[in-house]
């Protein structure tokens, strides 16, 4: 039996490690009370001053042990041992104790630790900047983030996508009779608490609840609840944030009990709950004092030293002093006296303590030690004695002679705050109130309600009412029963209180700035003295201080430390705790994990891939793909032993030589018909196609609003009243959704219809000087003479036995023929040109060599040459704008715009690198003056790139300002290595410049 | 995330099947090429940016596929009513 685990508790022996040392515990543990059923007094060290640290609660709120449970991939950091559950064979550590290797990096961060003062991340690491990134690394690594596991995640996790007609957070007293009311009704309830066991308090309450003791009550309860079919009871839950529209998200661990690397399904899963009726029945937090010391492992919470003696059967110390300001900390004598150990004395600030409570501790012939505080602890690495003083009614000076009590464990108690963050969540702004020294919710944003301690009523009598009338009149409001209670009021013992004090920060015989460290914030060493000199530094607001002083900043984020913290900083400033008000709560709750959040949607889950119907065949040949949106594109198909420059260079020589075959399927293609497409596609792009015939292909570019290029794409006729328009691969739903935007909400009298048909469709393209070989011999039924098939031309025919059209444009600048079919026939149709090309050696190139090809002949890539801040003009396309429509086209005043006329705008040109076979970095900038000074003016940057393996140099793209008359200059492009390559400008069409090849 | 009752499909529908599509009833000038810079400009780039009541346009992208507009709480988030385009709302604040 472990030292400090009472005889009258007992269960299954489950053996673990911390810190590499065997310990046992048993079945029912959590991590931390089997730790302190085994005397582990210092479980951590803080963050600044690495200072020893010990359990302080036991939930939530625990701001000192922060554990790292294995080790490899699946290890987790940052967990609170408070919330572990124990498991045969646990492996844990301490994430903030200071690494031991390392010594003399350590040992001077610890003397520079001695110095860090509230605002140290402001003083010190922001400036000199360029030490930033060494401080960040030591911080990270000594400071008790944890590690993070290298390797993949091994477990796996889940999303659930939940509606229902109430909510209930928290299945303490208030929750649990909540969803009872709600139940009853026939509503569809989940009631979640984050805790393995459904209880709260009460599990560890020596409380009779109607006749029998609480936890019996509650086990009666939960077996009652479990009876109705439209109850969802999830435990080891955690409501950890509340957004709109009551959208609620829950962790839940499914297996984290059971052990690292489960192999039972999903480790944690993450539901997503649309609720009509939310009840919070989260609970209080209880506040910590703040004195002295307070920090030295031996101080805890007066609740948790109860909830450790009561509900895990351990006894963390053998002399407990309780100090506290309120009667219900006397309960924690009364535990403790009732386990054989010796109570020194409750010291409480008050004057005159005589509620049942105080008076019961008192009949047990328990000193009480009445006006005094507790003003500082003594010990190292335990609590050793506490120093208590005579202090004045309103709690700010010690009034008379300092007595020494010897005691190993004190229990402190400065009331209870209400958990209002998730209330917090959904906009409502928590209001003070000085008859509970807390904060209650806020008005209501969303259809939630608090009950019980969560919205400041403490005693078991209140929290049982509210949560009944709260689960009524939740499912009442989501259309189930009439808002009466149907359970007969419970029975509790009650008794009479006293009210407690409102004390913030104990005083000391030295004042605050000389006091040995009064902690408001365990997990970042943020003390009284630290907010008292922000506030002398001139900082006034709650928000600041949180961010200068990092309190709240920690995994805990302040649920012990904030009240006490804004009373402090209230008190400074002179003003009232309303005034200064309360941070803003944000989720998560409490830290979440990321394989919950991303669940499933990850690796080749991560995002859907789309693939066109010739892929397999793609794969076959070994391509390499390129991620083109969601599409997956052959980038280039590279030969036994060859680089990819290699093979662009190949691909591309078999386009200019011969042909070459690309799988251009992913191009947009969005189906137009209606009386008036032409008119509609006449407004949308910049050129008009009011006169284009069937048969007929134009090629156009459309403009935002604001004069912009947003797409480009061939718009071919296909008939009376019936279009088909190209659009780029990655433009192709925006674009459709722009067509929709103005017919619905602009021009609704304009008849004309869109559907994308953009996957119907396999579209393969063969181009080069012997395309026209090549199709001659799979399609007999279209006239491929140029006479009567020419460029822009499409026609409808048969290939290779399929219904085609086939559309005589070009991307690379030689004689093409884009031919299409349905998907179907995809491979089919593929194969069959790959054949007849056979005699040509018909080459497939992949999206690079189609980049290089196009770049040759200066054809713009919407969204790699221009940006959304690109005209026409700009691109050297004024040809493309017409210039006598009759309808002011979209974009078109804006062409005219004092900005967009400016003769200096970034133009596009070419750049020919004056050693010609450098190849310049996509997005280098552009200088006129190599030898200027840093920083220099940039005049542009690179657009797109490549080696010409047909010119035999390299060449780039570029916007350069006022480029178009700069031909012939030398401009520079900067490098990061310090070099400057130096190119001339030259036209954007290196190629082929009269555009004779295409037309033959 | 909002749950968006969209008026043609007639049912309540989670956030991310629709896309976002700014501020509602903003007429395009009939003859743009009338107006001067200032003018153009304040019919391309300045909104009301309200805070509180505000119109707006939603695109059931992989629903129906259609515009729609919705009066919303831009501090609350509250949606208060969603409307077909080229009606009015009958919830306005004080800037509409
Ligand atoms: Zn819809």
């Amino acid at each position: 039996m472990s030292q400090n685990r009472l005889e009258s508790h007992s269960g299954v022996a489950i053996d673990f490690t911390f810190n590499g040392k065997a310990y046992q515990g048993i079945a029912g543990d959590t991590l931390a009370s089997a730790l302190l059923a085994n005397g582990v007094n210092v479980v951590g060290r803080s963050f600044k001053y690495a200072r020893p640290r010990g359990i302080f609660g036991h939930g939530a709120e625990e701001p000192n042990a922060i554990v790292q449970l294995g080790s490899g991939a699946g290890t987790i950091p940052n967990l609170k041992a408070t919330q572990v559950e124990l498991y045969q064979g646990l492996q844990a550590s301490s994430v903030n104790g200071w690494p031991s290797v390392n010594f003399d990096v350590m040992g001077l961060i610890g003397a520079f630790g001695r110095l860090m003062p509230p605002g140290f991340y402001y003083k010190t690491f922001m400036y000199p900047k360029k030490l930033w990134m060494t401080y960040e690394h030591f911080i990270r690594k000594a400071a008790g983030l944890g590690a993070t596991p290298v390797e993949a995640d091994p477990d796996c996790y889940d999303k659930l996508n939940q509606h229902c007609d109430v909510l209930v957070v928290g299945a303490g007293p208030a929750g649990l009779v909540a969803a009872r009311e709600a139940a009853r009704t026939g509503a569809r309830v989940i009631i979640a608490d984050e805790q393995s066991q459904f209880g709260g308090t009460l599990l560890a309450s020596k409380q009779q609840v109607d006749g029998i003791a609480a936890p019996l009550w509650v086990a009666s309860l939960v077996a009652e609840l479990m009876a109705y079919s439209n109850i969802q009871m999830l435990p080891r839950s955690t409501v950890f944030g509340y957004y709109d529209h009551n959208f609620l998200t829950i962790l839940e661990r499914r297996t984290d009990h059971l052990g690292l690397i489960s192999t039972r399904g999903a480790r944690q899963r993450l539901q997503r709950v649309r609720a009509a009726q939310v009840v919070l029945a989260t609970g209080a937090f209880e506040r910590p004092l703040v004195f002295a010391h307070n920090d030295i492992p031996g101080v805890m919470l007066a609740s948790s030293v109860s909830t450790y003696v009561n509900r895990y059967g351990v006894a963390p110390g053998n002399k407990l002093v309780v100090f506290t300001t309120n009667d219900n900390a006397y309960q924690t004598a009364l535990d403790w006296q009732r386990i054989g150990r010796e109570v020194v004395a409750v010291v409480d600030t008050r004057s005159n303590p005589c509620g049942d409570t105080v008076a019961a501790v008192k009949a047990m012939g328990i000193e009480v030690i009445a006006g005094h505080g507790l003003i500082e602890a003594q010990g190292s690495k335990r609590v050793k004695r506490a120093l208590v003083a005579p202090i004045n009614e309103a709690g700010t000076q010690v009034t008379g002679a300092v007595r020494r009590l010897a005691c190993d464990l004190i229990a402190c108690s400065g009331g209870w705050s209400p958990a209002v963050h998730l209330s917090s969540h959904t906009g409502a702004k928590p209001e003070w109130d000085a008859s509970i020294v807390g904060f209650r919710p806020g008005d209501s944003k969303q259809q939630e309600r608090s009950a019980g301690a969560s919205r400041g009523t403490f005693d078991l009598m209140g929290c049982l009412s509210e949560g009944a009338s709260a689960g009524a009149q939740a499912a009442m409001l989501s259309g189930y029963g009439d808002g009466n209670l149907q359970f007969p009021a419970i029975a509790v013992d009650e008794y009479s209180e006293q009210p407690q004090q409102a004390l913030f920060l104990v005083p000391h015989t030295k004042t605050t700035s000389r006091a040995p460290s009064q902690f408001v914030d365990f997990q970042l060493d943020v003390s009284a003295s630290g907010i008292e000199l922000a506030v002398r530094e001139g900082f006034e607001s709650v928000e600041h201080v949180k961010r200068y002083t990092a309190l709240g900043f920690g995994t805990d984020q302040g649920k012990l430390g904030n009240i006490n913290g804004m009373a402090i900083l209230a008190n400074a400033l002179d003003q009232s705790i309303a005034e200064t008000g309360t941070t803003i709560f944000r989720p998560s709750y409490t830290p979440t994990t990321f394989g919950a959040i991303a669940g499933r949607d990850v690796n080749n889950l991560f995002d859907p891939e789309r693939y066109t119907a010739v892929h397999r065949w793609h794969v076959e040949q070994g391509a390499q793909f390129e991620d083109v949106g969601q599409w997956k594109r052959p980038w280039y198909f590279p030969k036994q032993g060859e680089t990819m420059q290699q093979a662009v260079d190949r691909e591309g020589l078999a386009v200019r030589n011969s042909v070459g075959i690309l799988d251009a399927s992913t191009l947009g293609k969005i189906d137009i018909q209606g009386p008036d497409a032409a008119e509609f596609i006449t407004r949308m792009y910049t050129n008009s196609y009011l006169k284009l015939a069937p048969g007929k292909c134009r090629y156009g570019v459309m403009l935002k609003e604001d004069g912009m290029i947003f797409d480009d794409g061939v718009c071919a006729c296909l008939g009376d009243n019936h279009y088909l328009m190209f659009t780029t691969t990655g433009g192709a739903a925006g674009v459709l959704a722009w067509l929709e935007l103005w017919q619905q909400t602009e021009w609704p009298e304009l008849q004309v219809y869109f559907t994308s048909v953009t996957d119907h469709w396999t579209t393969a393209t063969v181009t080069g000087p012997n395309a026209r070989k090549v199709i001659a011999k799979v399609c007999s039924d279209i006239d491929l003479s140029s006479d009567t098939f020419s460029f822009m031309d499409w026609r409808d025919g048969t290939v290779s036995g399929v219904k085609a059209r086939v559309f005589r444009i070009s991307f690379t600048g030689e004689l093409s023929y884009e031919v299409n079919v349905p998907a179907h026939y995809g491979r089919h149709i593929w194969e069959a040109l790959i054949a007849a090309g056979e005699e040509f050696n018909i080459t497939p190139y992949g999206t690079e060599t189609m980049h290089i090809l196009r770049a040759e002949k200066g054809f713009i890539i919407v969204g790699q040459d221009t940006d959304g801040s690109m005209t026409p003009a700009d691109m050297n396309m004024d040809w493309v704008v017409g210039k006598n429509k009759a309808f002011s086209f979209i974009g078109r005043r804006s062409l005219q715009r004092s900005d967009t006329v400016r003769s200096n705008r970034k133009q596009l040109v070419g750049l020919k690198p004056l050693n010609d076979k450098e190849v310049l970095p996509e997005g280098a900038q552009v200088v006129f003056d190599a030898k200027q000074k840093i920083p220099m003016a940039m005049q542009g940057h690179v657009t797109s790139s490549y080696y010409s393996a047909s010119l035999g140099h390299s060449i780039a793209l570029a916007v350069v300002k006022g480029g178009h008359k700069r031909l012939g200059q030398v401009v520079y492009c900067p490098l990061a290595d310090g070099r400057s390559i130096a190119s001339e400008i030259v036209s954007s069409v290196f190629y082929d410049p009269k555009g004779e090849r295409h037309h033959v | 995330m909002l749950l968006i009752y969209c008026p043609h499909c007639q049912e309540n529908r989670e956030e991310e099947e629709f896309s976002y599509g700014g501020e509602a009833h903003i007429v395009r000038p009939l003859a743009p090429e009338a107006l001067n810079d200032k003018d153009w400009g304040d019919y391309l780039f300045f909104r009301t940016n309200s805070r509180g009541i505000h119109h707006e346009m939603w695109y059931h992208a992989v629903g129906c596929r259609r515009y729609f507009n919705a009066t919303r709480n831009t501090v609350t988030y509250e949606i208060l009513e969603t409307y077909k385009t080229g009606t009015q709302p009958t919830i306005t604040g004080a800037n509409s």
